[in-house]
């Protein structure tokens, strides 16, 4: 591993501070899809909900994809050495995907939708978002080389690069009639897609999290140990066969989901192995917490706990077959976008712009309390989801249902401490975007007097 | 880990995945479905007019309303009507026409003649499994 030269590209700097943009916009929205929430026919007329929801999901998930690509081609390079293969080709990268991106982002204002669960735009938007994913795979094998002995964030970005592609791809089978003719057949292979794309794009922020853990301790033999590959090769057996937990209660062939409710099982290995070594991660922690980059690493540390731990319980079909459908699984998405994904595209973001603590942190008072705010603000946030989930599950296998309208009533105390919750969540963010955009000002223009 | 075990395992592992992949692709588990241009164009509006964002169909979806699986029986397609065309406090009006809305009532009654997704039809085993109760 090499410290970043001065042929090392800049570009991916730009992957991050608009990731950090959308991040922002990502959360106003989410807030306000909470108020629409507590506030019956908030915003309807203009920004109804079915427009609020994609503006939120689609932003958020820009963040993690631009966060996630910025770091890995940040990472990579200090990894080699050497800068990137074709410059120009991650800049015809990141202008494709900014382009798109908030063509995406207008085309909901003006009632333009994909019209799918989950993350969607209008099919003709995807393939942009293809050409500049190609792009990006073709500049990260290039610019890698030699495959050789490679430690194991390297095979996980990898992974992830190659991966995404596939998933995106196989996310817009539902355009051929084949696929699209049937609602089970479809929701079966959106699912098979959706759920491998989150385990690819978790693999490239893995493997950003491996090299700087791997960098933070300066001892490579981490990095390519039996115990990282092991670890490597069970989230991607995760990644490839357990996307079937999403679909239990879908009339569905049988096999998927046998598979899946067996795959997800192996995850308990990564979670004795996280409740085995806390102690020594504790002490490991206290050593390194003086590097403000590593402080969001150790707050996801608790958030891939808890999330992993939920996912689990999620996974048996027996307990799935009551928090499907609620908002148990809205918790279960934000304990990973937030907690786990957007932590640790921080701390990479951080590392990146203070150039691995050779910079001296700018506002870093502002940046500790924030991050304390909102690791707080998204406990209470995370509980009351899973409040509102088993509510609602009560509600779904009561004997006679009350009206769906009366039932979403009775969760309104619940949706007030999460809409309140997400605000302080969004201050909290935000105070520490606010530290990060003030340390790359303060890096460019050190830069520029240099 | 040697190079050529973690290259082992990798090729493995990304063969079965493509095996699996292509097998699901080429055995649906629907075979035989009737789906007319009038539930295609249901499928369109339902997508044009990004429903899922609050609705359910089998659980995945928003939560602002209710899940619709199984609506079309339940409520029946004048009830539906009612609301394609007026809306509610929280639901837009989308003053849908006749035969946009024969569309959509076609979707709906499709996706529910496609199975159940009451939890309550659900049994749960010994091993953690579910069935469903005919």
């Amino acid at each position: 591993m090499a410290p970043s030269n001065s042929n090392s590209s800049s570009i991916p700097k730009y992957f991050l501070l608009t990731g950090l943009f959308l991040l922002v916009i990502g959360m106003f929205y989410g807030v306000l899809g909470g108020f629409q929430y507590l506030i019956q026919g908030f915003l309807k007329s203009w920004l109804s909900f079915d427009k609020v929801r994609p503006l939120h999901v689609s932003s958020v998930v820009f963040w993690i994809i631009l966060g996630a690509s910025g770091s890995a081609l940040t990472y990579m390079q200090e990894h080699t050495g050497k800068g990137l293969r074709w410059p120009v080709l991650a800049y015809a990268q990141f202008v494709v995907f900014v382009v798109s991106i908030f063509a995406i982002l207008f085309s909901y204002v003006f009632g333009m939708f994909g019209g799918r669960e989950y993350w969607e735009f209008n099919p003709w938007f995807a393939l942009p978002i293809t050409i500049g994913w190609i792009m990006f795979v073709i500049n990260f094998i290039a610019s890698i080389g030699s495959l050789r002995n490679q430690p194991v964030y390297v095979w996980q970005w990898l992974t992830g690069v190659v991966f995404f592609l596939f998933t995106f791809l196989e996310s817009y089978l539902w355009i051929i009639p084949y696929f699209r003719d049937n609602v089970i057949n479809d929701m079966t292979v959106q699912w098979k897609a959706y759920g491998s794309m989150v385990g690819a794009w978790n693999m490239l922020i893995y493997g950003c999290s491996m090299f700087l853990l791997t960098k933070i301790s300066g001892d490579q033999s981490i990095a390519h140990s039996r115990m990282a590959f092991a670890l490597y090769f069970t989230g991607l057996f995760n990644l490839m066969f357990n996307w079937g937990h999403h679909i239990y209660t879908l009339p569905t062939h049988d096999f998927i989901k046998h598979v899946s409710y067996i795959v997800s099982m192996t995850e308990l290995a990564i979670l004795g192995r996280i409740l085995w070594l806390w102690r020594s991660s504790l002490r490991e922690a206290r050593k390194h917490l003086h590097f403000t980059p590593y402080r969001l690493v150790v707050a996801a540390d608790l958030w891939v706990l808890l999330t992993l731990a939920l996912a689990i319980v999620m996974s048996v079909p027996a307990i799935n077959v009551y928090t499907h459908g609620t908002h148990v699984t809205v918790a279960h998405t934000m304990g990973a976008t937030i907690g786990i994904n957007s932590f640790l595209l921080l701390a990479f973001v951080a590392d990146i712009l203070t150039r691995g603590g050779q910079v001296p942190f700018v506002s870093e008072r502002l940046f500790r309390r924030g991050l304390l705010l909102a690791n707080g603000s998204l406990l209470i946030f995370w509980i009351s989801l899973i409040v509102a989930g088993i509510l609602k599950a009560r509600w779904q296998v009561m004997e006679t249902r009350t009206a769906f309208s009366l039932m979403m009533l009775q969760l309104r105390p619940v949706f007030i401490v999460f809409t309140l919750s997400g605000i302080v969540l969004m201050t909290g963010l935000c105070m520490v975007v606010y530290s990060l955009f003030r340390n790359y000002t303060s890096t460019f223009s050190s830069d520029k007097l240099s | 880990m040697t190079e050529f075990n973690k290259v082992l395992i990798a090729t493995s592992l990304t063969t079965a995945f493509l095996c699996y992949s292509f097998y699901l692709y080429s055995s649906l588990p629907v075979h035989e479905t009737a789906f007319t241009t009038t539930m295609d164009r249901g499928k369109d509006l339902w997508q044009e007019h990004n429903c899922t964002a609050c609705h359910q169909v089998y659980g995945l979806g928003g939560f602002l309303g209710p899940d619709l699986t199984n609506v079309y029986t339940q409520r029946g397609p004048e009830y539906i009507t009612a609301f394609l065309r007026n809306g509610n406090l929280t639901m837009p009006a989308y003053h849908m026409n006749d035969q946009d809305i024969q569309a959509m009532l076609a979707y709906l009654k499709h996706i529910d003649q496609s199975g159940i997704s009451d939890p309550r039809s659900f049994k749960t085993n010994y091993d953690g499994t579910i069935e469903q109760q005919q």
